[in-house]
């Protein structure tokens, strides 16, 4: 990347914050959804972050982030015996979402107090250099 | 000019340091959640008597020598974390947001003693 300024830095991390958060929505989402069968149950998703620095010799330490992949959970979906379920197998198994609720309450906290610290650095920054701008009147 | 540059000088490259620092700052912030990120800071101090001493470059003994930018790139350094996190991130907020909002007062105090200086040599120029 070639040069990243206060707003790029700010603006990027919020974007990969948003993605962030629009996965724990569809995993709130799907949280109760049901599935016949293990490989069709639906799986939390989380989103990649990686760093991504600036022109290195130019602005050492400069680096903003950004949602490079989403990945889906590996751990197992919920196995659950109820033979009257209409989307029972044979057995009269039903397979339902490895989503974890708590963690999902947890992961959106934390993005959105991440996306409210980016907005403070954009709100100081730009109050900042509004200042510098009529420095001397 | 020269007289002009000294009497500015000193704010002038401290708010250039200011600015540098609050985008590393920003960047910590920003990779407050990105695994295995190390988070930098810059020691303002002893980068900012490097700034006005013009060290850094190489004095030149003989005519034949090649003049050399003076400066060089800012010495990024790492900060060593409180209580590190297990996924080697080790940027810790609350450290992050204390330190952005001391710079920016900072950078704000600056701004303050460069506006008087330009206010002073103003009414200086006008006589007043």
């Amino acid at each position: 990347m070639a040069e990243l300024n206060i707003f790029q830095i700010a603006g990027r991390a919020m974007s990969a914050q948003q993605v962030r958060l629009n996965t724990v929505a569809s995993n709130l989402a799907n949280a109760g959804s049901i599935s016949s069968t293990a490989d069709t149950a639906y799986r939390a998703m989380r989103p990649v972050f990686e760093t991504e620095y600036a022109a290195f010799n130019k602005n050492p330490g400069v680096a903003t982030v950004s949602a490079v992949a989403i990945e889906r959970s590996q751990a197992a979906p919920e196995k659950r015996y109820s033979p009257g379920h209409p989307l029972a197998d044979d057995q009269g198994y039903i397979f339902a979402t490895n989503v974890d609720t708590n963690e999902e309450m947890v992961e959106m906290m934390e993005a959105a107090r991440q996306y409210q610290n980016n907005i403070e650095v954009l709100a100081t920054a730009k109050s900042l250099m509004l200042k510098t701008l009529s420095v001397g009147k | 000019m020269t007289v002009l540059e000294n009497y500015l000088k000193p704010h002038a490259a401290a708010l250039q340091l200011r600015q540098q620092r609050m985008e590393v700052l920003a960047s910590n912030i920003a990779n407050a959640a990105t695994p295995n990120y190390k988070a930098r800071d810059i020691d303002f101090a002893s980068e900012y008597s490097r700034a006005l001493s013009g060290m850094g470059s190489l004095a030149s003994t003989n005519k034949v020598h090649l003049t050399t930018v003076s400066g060089g790139p800012t010495e990024m350094l790492y900060r060593q974390p409180i209580s590190p996190s297990p996924d080697g991130n080790t940027v810790e907020l609350h450290v992050e947001q204390l330190q952005f909002a001391e710079n920016g007062t900072r950078y704000e105090a600056t701004l303050q003693f460069l506006g008087e200086r330009i206010r002073g040599l103003r009414s200086a120029l006008r006589g007043e």
